[in-house]
């Protein structure tokens, strides 16, 4: 698993294209054997950063160290990193073993034994036996494994991953997020993945840095970041947050008491509340964190009324949009299709549990 | 009417539509391509008559066996064969780099602009391009002029516009755009990251160069040498005008054979084999390069 030994730092790393401040000081250390990953929209500047680490982007001020070693004027070719391209950049003029192959080229071993890495890492990316096809005669999701072989063969520290699988299907996606995280903990290697996909991100990540406009808005592990988001923005970002109004009555202690419209009062920690800073407070909470309550069931810490304005049927899961009573904009509730559960009519009034622990203040 | 049917006869009428508009075209090239070669196979194994445009319809091969023989003809298609290599060698390796430069350094918005300026050559006959060179290199030409107010030399070098470098400069100065466009072609469809994994995986840009974009753009760059080398060889009028004649190619021989000489039976066989030898030699080329032709994107 992760050591707390620093593979990647980055200090007040910034980029200007003419004058578009694409990074604008981003600060990091990413560890050795962890699983990072660089979430935000496009335009965000992961990408960017990633490329940075790789060596394909000069960096206007700031230092990017590798290792140890500051990585200034050190060309891509010359970098203890090798990249998964985002089109996988397959040569097509070779094959899928010379493909593999390609940064062999002056390693001392004789071609035989070569030979035998080459096969024994097509193996390990479940490609065994197709090393003589053409790379035309290949589908997306071999690409990559194509792509990641030929990576992982020259032992890279760190190995960046550009959006590897938004080219594949979802249950491919789904398939290839388990094997790489399989395939991380089976080599030890410093993964870093570009995202925009938040799920993705979650699920896959030991730590994942969330990015808006050049900067870096929240790095943490998924929990943390899903539970404890540090900025609406964020929170708005990985996953979807209802947000309720909220009004400071007093901080004492460790302890905030609140008001929230919809809910009441509600006594809150001081690890709940976020100086984000960006607009009015309120309080935000994830959708599975509330519970509709049928008729006789008692909630197991608070409750609120309200009346269902809109049913999202899912299959495993509905969403209902509730209208609490006294708030003009409704809360999204998710609810498990558990067995005997049944699904409730649009219109219907009803009644909300929720728990101030899954509560974040922002102010 | 069944729908198969129905289909049977759109299918049809879409055929008919295609050949209706390849016809044009294809009779063009028939009659004005296959016809008249069809012509020059058929005199290239007639006998030649005594009188003038004479052909007596007794066939032979006696014109192919003195084609091949005399070492006259054979010493003329090497000189061509040289020269026409010589100007493909030279038109390619001087078109790459200013194809690569185009491709790869010219911002986007300004490409047109620099393939336009390539073609500007074209804007003027071949003709006027050659009588250029003369003026450049001739007895008072330029050249000349320029060493002797130098007081280089006292009397005009008359060899310098009569030797096949002159005559490849010609050639590889007015064959120039149809190197770089194909290769150009060729370089713009190669996908960056491709170079951007080359230096990713250890190698330097050079090596990249000759690991990657080489040979992808080897395509254009087949493209290129047949597009030089076919037409130089059959180029008869570039040797008649640098040096006035004193070097001429196969061309010139085949001219001289069906028009002076009016032994059209031994022009057309000396024609069919230089046809046939530059014919194989393209085969051969490309056969070379097949393997990357066959790259798919």
């Amino acid at each position: 698993m992760t050591s707390a030994k620093p593979m990647i730092e980055l200090k007040d790393v910034q980029k200007w294209y003419g004058d578009y401040h694409a990074l604008r000081g981003i600060n990091a250390e990413i560890r050795a054997g962890e699983f990072f990953s660089l979430l935000g929209p496009s335009g965000c500047g992961k990408t960017t950063l990633l490329r940075t680490i790789a060596g394909f982007e000069d960096i206007t001020s700031g230092v990017v160290m590798i290792d140890g070693k500051s990585m200034e004027d050190v060309p891509a070719n010359k970098r203890p990193t090798n990249m998964v391209f985002q089109s996988y950049a397959i040569f097509p003029h070779l094959s899928v073993e010379q493909n593999v192959g390609f940064g062999l080229r002056r390693d001392p071993r004789t071609a035989a034994e070569k030979q035998k890495a080459v096969d024994e890492t097509l193996e390990m990316v479940g490609l065994k036996g197709y090393g003589k096809r053409a790379a035309h005669a290949l589908s997306g999701g071999q690409r990559q494994r194509v792509a990641l072989a030929r990576a992982l063969i020259l032992k890279p520290k760190v190995l960046l991953l550009d959006e590897p699988l938004s080219a594949l299907d979802k249950k491919m996606r789904e398939h290839m997020q388990v094997e790489l995280i399989k395939l991380q903990r089976q080599v030890g290697i410093t993964f870093i993945l570009v995202t925009h996909d938040q799920e993705e991100a979650l699920v896959m990540s030991d730590r994942i840095a969330v990015m808006f406009e050049g900067e870096i808005a929240q790095l943490d592990d998924p929990e943390t970041l899903y539970r404890r988001p540090k900025t609406r923005k964020v929170a708005d970002f990985i996953g979807v947050m209802n947000f309720l109004p909220a009004t400071i009555l007093s901080e004492a202690g460790g302890k905030v008491e609140i008001e929230v419209q919809g809910f009441g009062r509600a006594s809150i920690d001081a690890d709940q509340v976020s100086n984000s800073h960006d607009g009015a407070a309120a309080v935000g909470f994830r959708p599975e964190t509330l519970t509709i309550l049928y008729e006789g069931q008692t909630p197991l810490d608070r409750e609120a009324p309200g009346i269902i304005e809109e049913v999202v049927y899912y299959g495993d899961m509905t969403y209902y949009d509730v209208k609490l009573d006294g708030v003009t904009e409704p809360v999204r509730i998710s609810m498990r299709n558990v067995f005997g559960r049944e699904v409730l009519e649009r219109g219907a009034r009803t009644r909300v549990a929720w728990s101030s622990g899954a509560l974040v203040l922002f102010r | 009417m069944t729908s198969a049917s129905r289909r049977g006869r759109r299918l049809r009428s879409q055929a008919a539509n295609g050949y209706g508009m390849i016809a044009p075209p294809a009779l063009y090239a028939l009659l004005l391509l296959a016809l008249p070669l069809a012509t020059v196979v058929y005199l290239s194994f007639m006998t030649d008559g005594t009188g003038v445009r004479e052909v007596i319809r007794t066939f032979t091969v006696s014109n192919y066996i003195q084609a091949w023989t005399d070492p006259i003809y054979r010493a003329l298609m090497g000189r061509s064969l040289f020269v026409s290599t010589l100007v493909t060698l030279f038109t390619v390796v001087l078109a790459y780099p200013v194809a690569y430069f185009v491709s790869f350094h010219v911002s986007p918005s300004r490409k047109s602009l620099w393939l336009f300026l390539i073609t500007i050559p074209f804007w003027t006959s071949y003709l006027v391009r050659v009588f250029l060179w003369k003026v450049i290199l001739g007895y008072n030409g330029v050249v000349n002029s320029g060493l002797k107010a130098l007081g280089i030399i006292d009397q005009p070098l008359t060899w310098i516009n009569v030797n096949v470098g002159a005559m490849v400069a010609t050639l590889a100065h007015a064959y120039a755009p149809f190197a770089i466009l194909p290769i150009f072609v060729a370089l713009e469809k190669i996908d960056r990251s491709f170079l951007e994994a080359g230096q990713d995986l250890g190698e330097s840009r050079l090596m990249t160069f000759f690991r990657v974009t080489l040979p992808l753009s080897m395509p254009g760059v087949v493209a290129a040498v047949l597009i030089v080398f076919i037409p130089t060889v059959g180029d008869y009028v570039t040797p008649d005008i640098i040096g006035g004649g004193k070097l001429p190619l196969i061309a010139n021989v085949i001219q001289k054979e069906l028009l002076a000489i009016d032994n059209m039976p031994l022009g057309s066989a000396i024609a069919v084999s230089a046809m046939l030898i530059v014919g194989t030699l393209s085969a051969l080329f490309v056969l070379v390069n097949a393997r990357f032709l066959k790259v798919k994107k």
